[in-house]
């Protein structure tokens, strides 16, 4: 790693204060941005830790029914808190393992926005709202390809509010080798429509699968998938997958969620 | 370089460090307690398991910084006050969870967390828990054994000749 | 009633303490005064010349205390490698030369370019950010089959081409080999990958050098299998040290599988620059360095031929192999996939005419070595799976085709250069049968259509030649060392035993097993023996722990060495109870006159050696200490029999396994706790290797699978609960022990299995798929489903 100075905020205001600095830069749980560092990948002159900071911690639900929980809170506390939004809470509790879970946090893994991460799957299947120190942002404009946001320089997310589904399910392909999706798929059931998001398979990072969002809308069962297939082309090619191997990922796992959502469950990892 | 000070094994300690220094950093150079290993520099193996205001944290992936004030156990904080082997540490002799011993740190530490989670945990619970810590040596089987043992559950005695 | 000490018991293992407890002494946690730390510039191309590099800036650096690249190593020699294969021509083995650092050119990503001794491992490693290597890229050179065409680039522009050596294997046979192919019944081909693979101890290799210079003493502390084997290559060929000069200290060591056995160049660089600079010097692999800088194991590509009779009797065998050297041999890279690979190419048959044709390549990869198994499981596994293959096509039961061909009778020896000298393969088959429970299989796999999967059973038997080896005979192939081990026995004056054996332990336990055997020998508390090993500076010679020979090789001679100290122990106890020599009796740590009630204990005639106030001076020396070499006879031949039930999810082509069964057969068993805990971690890399491991390089010869972000270790949800069973015991017959090595059986035996059983998974999915190459990652499985 290259040398840095540490700041310790106790609170959203001094965290803005301190992210001022030119090459600041935010430190959530660091399960992302500490291996980053030390690949020498990245060259903050500061890093703020929102470890400290109270207000940004912990679950709990607000006057319209959402599930609102603090930017530093981490997945650990989000699968303990968030029972009454079971599909959440479970994919909160199989990111990573259980160290990078009591570290990790959903602020944290939505300003990355790796294109493999879960939580994107998780606010953009929901329709989430991203709320930081100065704005709301609705999770359709938030995302903006792999490891790109609508975040300015030095916002921060202290909040991220999740409209809950009637039905939702997360269903997960991992990647053997770094255990993160190498396709998942968030569906979610709402009173208006239905919802899916899939991480893991598109170069632009998460993204909304419109075509089985409107099949599913009209019949909300595996079935209505059938026939329906993403562009090979837009998708990531690696050594753990090819294209079109996540094209077809992706239809396996969204009808699998479906399945899922329907029957009541959760979600499934393909990690035992 | 800044003041840190926490509680490690129960006992305050203090130092300077840099905004970098990791926690593992801290353990193994400054206090001088190299029972804490590196194995990785990814966040994958685990090695460096310690527990953190009683959560089971890898130590390579905080600063130690981030750790002010929070009390530390290591695998050195793991033995009975006689001395004696922890309840954990003692099923993982008795059922050969170890080998050359390089992930065991490790591994206790993840086990003594998973056990206060979930005091009986499943075969399957085990192996779900330790996803982020690797064993290259044991194929894991022997590990599960002990953390089923340590949770009280009964387990196969490890094989003998008949005389 | 079970053992509780001695051969045979499972005592807790008496390492297992300080390894619990945060207390063992790993070399990172060495840390000696003054010392510093060295950081490498690695090269990041797979293959350029160095025009030069600018180390003016770093050499400014804070903390920095001395830049090194290759010019300081003129003069000093080149990494050696340990074994000289022979061609099909009679002629030797290209041999290039390996500098400590790169001199000219480098030729793989990670390839060493300067290093940066600096007070700080921070700083050296700021500082070599600030080196300006200029290096002008060449061509990679990255498929082997590419490689060793007519004008391609060459990886060593002084040799003649990227061919290492191309080796026949009987040559004598090549002609009768090909008469019995064109003259089968029916031939099976299969052509395959045996994938590239990275050991990976969870201990990533650190070596720390230090230098007296008052004394001229130089110490190396590393992470080493072989600590005296590193002061040999190091000091004589590489350092020009004497070794009275060089003391070499391998503490714990977290691990090995092979990659701790070579000579690397950092430990060279540590000692070197150690004695340079005057201060103690540093290096601590992060584990993104290993994966460049660790030789690899595996890498074959192969087409094997088996040919049957009319009634499906195997009558030939005819294998082409390609071997991966990567950029420079490695210590004991050329013997893997020659005598370590084609020896073992009979397996549990007995085929008359077998023809083995191997292929080594250099090329812009890092190299390639020993791997647990080493060469054994390539075969176990080109020859497992024709087999299978043989099945499917004849339309007969795979088992019942290996029955029918199966060696019965003992002495064998192979058409390929060994003799078997015990084994009973269908005893291993048929347990194998019991504890897997392959009656039960249709029924479980009824249960798996009816969760929507495609269950498969895979089986295969293995042998394996290990307890390496006969120096006469590793001589003649090409062994430029003797493979004897060592063992001094000392028993202490009040009756306790240090027992110095040059078998490094890293995982196996030696300092519980090898007690139990001088123990049950003697007759005393295991207690009283304490095992050193891992310096050379307290254990006169040793060539180390690789190729399933600790026990074989070095229990026996400290078998040996216990059997003088206890030919001597009776001749003071003669004296001492003024009977003859050749009545004395030891038992239960008693020494007795037979057909008397006299006796004496072990602690007073060893008290007697040591205070010899009524000692027979003018007959024997006074102390008791003995020293024992061993060189074994033969080699050994553990064999056995796996099967591996997996299911395949069809929609994503996910492979689990379900259920993994291994009956070995290790001859006997000291301590059968760690035997079977060597087996379960053999049966999860062979695992590994099937499903999930893959050391990958693009056509520029970057590396993709860098970390464990890309190179899939086996984790504890990746594997099932092993049924292991090691009952059938046919003792070999040429060591004291009668024990054969348990170490890499699991490794070998198991890629097969966990191959023959998806195949089976697909097809009973009605895919006709023959083969897949390894890893059956579920991209590879689903892939082989299109279409099939």
């Amino acid at each position: 790693m290259y040398a840095f100075e540490m700041e310790r905020p106790q609170t959203i205001a001094d965290a803005v204060a301190a992210l001022k600095d030119e090459d600041a830069q935010a430190l959530g749980g660091g399960q992302t941005l500490i291996p980053t560092l030390k690949q020498r990948l990245a060259m903050p002159s500061k890093l703020v830790s929102l470890h400290g900071i109270a207000q940004m911690k912990g679950v709990c639900t607000d006057d319209d029914g959402r599930i609102c929980i603090g930017g530093a809170t981490t997945h650990q506390q989000v699968s303990e808190s968030a029972g009454d939004y079971p599909a959440l809470a479970w994919l909160a509790s199989r990111i990573g393992d259980p160290a990078v879970r009591n570290r990790g946090t959903i602020g944290g893994s939505l300003a990355n926005n790796d294109p493999s991460a879960c939580y994107p799957a998780a606010a953009l299947g929901s329709g989430a709202v991203i709320v930081t120190d100065n704005r709301e942002i609705a999770a359709d404009d938030y995302f903006q390809g792999m490891f790109t946001t609508a975040l300015n320089e030095g916002e921060i997310i202290t909040e991220v509010k999740f409209p809950v589904p009637s039905h939702a399910a997360y269903m997960k392909f991992i990647q053997p080798a770094s255990r993160f999706p190498l396709v998942a798929v968030f569906v979610a059931k709402f009173d208006d429509g239905v919802r899916v998001a899939i991480t893991g398979a598109s170069e632009e990072g998460v993204f909304r699968w419109g075509e089985a969002e409107s099949a599913l809308s009209g019949n909300f069962a595996p079935e209505a998938v059938d026939g329906l297939s993403v562009d090979p082309s837009g998708m990531i090619g690696d050594l753990h997958g090819t294209k079109e191997y996540r094209a077809h990922l992706v239809g396996v796992m969204t009808k699998r969620a479906v399945k899922a959502a329907a029957a009541g469950e959760t979600g499934v990892s393909s990690a035992h | 370089m800044s003041h840190v000070s926490m509680k490690v094994n129960g006992k305050e300690v203090g130092g300077e460090v840099e905004g970098r220094t990791l926690l593992v950093d801290f353990l193994r150079e400054d206090l001088k307690m190299t029972g804490t290993h590196v194995g990785c520099d990814t966040s994958q193996c685990g090695a460096c398991v310690v527990h953190v205001d009683g959560k089971a944290v890898k130590a390579c992936t905080i600063f130690a910084l981030e750790a002010e004030g929070a009390e530390v156990t290591t695998i050195e904080g793991m033995a009975n006050a006689d001395g004696s082997l922890g309840v954990v540490q003692a099923a993982f002799q008795e059922h050969h969870g170890l080998q050359c011993g390089f992930c065991t740190p490790g591994m206790v530490m993840a086990g003594a967390a998973l056990l206060k989670e979930n005091p009986k945990p499943s075969e399957a619970e085990i192996r779900q828990y330790l996803e982020g810590n690797i064993c290259r040596c044991t194929g894991y089987h022997n590990i599960v054994k002990a953390i089923m043992a340590a949770s009280g559950q009964d387990v196969e005695p490890p094989a003998v000749a008949a005389e | 009633m079970p053992k509780d000490s001695g051969i045979g018991a499972s005592p807790k293992r008496r390492e297992d303490v300080r390894f619990l407890t945060g207390r063992g002494q790993y070399t990172d946690d060495i840390n000696i005064n003054g010392q510093l730390y060295v950081h490498f510039l690695r090269s990041d191309m797979a293959h350029a010349t160095i025009n030069g590099i600018d180390t003016s800036e770093a050499e400014g650096m804070p903390g920095v205390v001395r830049v090194f690249t290759g010019a300081d190593f003129e003069g000093v020699g080149s990494i050696p490698c340990g074994w000289q294969v022979t061609d099909r021509h009679g002629e030797p083995m290209q041999e290039p030369a390996h500098p400590v650092l790169a001199q000219g050119k480098v030729r793989h990503v990670g390839d060493p370019i300067a290093a940066v001794v600096a007070e700080t491992y921070a700083q050296a490693r700021d500082a070599a950010e600030a080196l300006v290597p200029d290096l002008e890229e060449l061509p990679a050179v990255i498929d082997m089959k590419d490689a060793v065409k007519d004008g391609t680039t060459k990886v060593h522009d002084d040799l003649t081409s990227n061919l290492c050596y191309d080796w026949g294997f009987v040559e004598e046979n090549r002609d009768a080999v090909a008469k019995a192919m064109d003259e089968a019944a029916h031939v099976t081909t299969l052509e395959l990958v045996n994938n590239r693979l990275v050991a990976n101890p969870m201990e990533p290799r650190v070596a720390v050098g230090d230098y007296n210079p008052g004394t001229d003493d130089h110490t190396l502390y590393t992470t080493s299998q072989n600590p005296h084997v590193i002061r040999l290559l190091m000091g004589a060929f590489v350092l020009g040290i004497p070794e009275h000069k060089l003391r070499v200290v391998a503490p714990d060591v977290g691990g090995g599988f092979g990659t701790k056995i070579f000579h690397y160049a950092e430990e060279a660089f540590v000692t070197f620059a150690a004695k340079q600079i005057g201060r103690p010097v540093k290096w601590t692999a992060s584990r993104s360095e290993a994966f460049m800088s660790d030789a690899h194991g595996r890498d074959h590509v192969t087409k094997i031929e088996l040919a049957l009779d009319a009634e499906n009797n195997f009558t030939a065998i005819r294998t082409e192999t390609y071997a991966n050297m990567g950029a420079y041999l490695s210590t004991f890279a050329p013997s893997v996939p020659t005598w370590l690979h084609g020896t073992l190419m009979a397996g549990n048959y007995k085929t008359p005419l077998i023809y083995v044709n191997v292929k080594a390549v250099f090329t812009n990869t890092v190299p390639v070595d020993a791997y647990r198994g080493a060469g054994r499981p390539e075969a176990t596994f080109q020859l497992e799976r024709v087999i299978d293959k043989a099945a499917r096509e004849l339309g007969v039961d795979p088992l019942a085709l290996r029955r029918q061909n199966f060696i019965t009778e003992f002495p064998y020896a192979t058409p390929v250069a060994v003799e078997y000298d015990t084994g009973d393969y269908e005893a291993t088959l048929s347990k194998l049968e019991e504890i897997a429970d392959i009656s039960g299989f249709e029924a479980r796999r009824r249960e798996s259509e009816a969760k929507g999967k495609w269950r498969g059973l895979g089986m295969n038997c293995y042998i394996e030649a290990c307890g390496i080896a006969p120096s006469a005979l590793v001589g003649q192939l090409g062994a430029r060392a003797g493979l004897y081990e060592s063992a001094t026995v000392r028993v202490n004056a009040t009756g306790g035993l240090s027992v110095m054996t040059g078998s490094h332990s890293h995982g196996q336990g030696h300092e519980t097993s090898f007690a139990q055997v001088v123990a049950d020998m003697i007759g005393i508390d295991d207690g009283m023996v304490e095992i050193v090993h891992g310096d050379t500076s307290k254990v006169p010679m040793g060539m180390g722990t690789y190729g399933s020979r600790s026990l074989a090789v070095g229990g026996s001679a400290i078998v040996r060495a216990t059997e003088k100290i206890i030919a001597k122990a009776k001749k003071i106890a003669a004296h001492l109870m003024e009977a003859s020599e050749g009545d004395i009796e030891l038992k239960d740590g008693q020494f007795t006159v037979a057909g008397t009630d006299k006796s004496v204990a072990w602690g007073d005639v060893t008290l007697a050696a040591y205070v010899p106030h009524n000692y027979p001076l003018e007959e024997i020396e006074p102390g008791l200490e003995e020293t024992a070499f061993y060189d074994p006879a033969n080699f050994t031949y553990p064999s056995g029999a796996y099967a591996c039930e997996v299911e395949v999810d069809p929609e994503t082509g996910h492979v689990t396994i379900e259920r993994f069964a291994a009956a070995d057969d290790f001859g006997n068993v000291v301590n059968p706790m760690i035997v079977e805990g060597q087996v379960h971690g053999g049966l999860a890399q062979g695992i590994g290797q099937a499903l999930l491991e893959n050391c990958s390089y693009d056509e520029d010869g970057q590396l993709i699978s860098a970390s464990y972000m890309d190179y899939a270790m086996p984790r504890a949800d990746d594997v099932p609960m092993f049924d292991v069973d090691h009952s059938c015991q046919t003792p070999c017959t040429h060591n004291p022990l009668g024990v054969k090595g348990c170490g890499e059986a699991g490794a070998i035996g198991s890629p097969p299995a966990v191959v023959n059983a998806v195949i089976d998974a697909l097809q009973s999915g009605g895919k006709n798929v023959m083969h897949i190459d390894m890893p059956l990652s579920p991209n590879r499985v689903w892939a082989a489903m299109q279409g099939a």
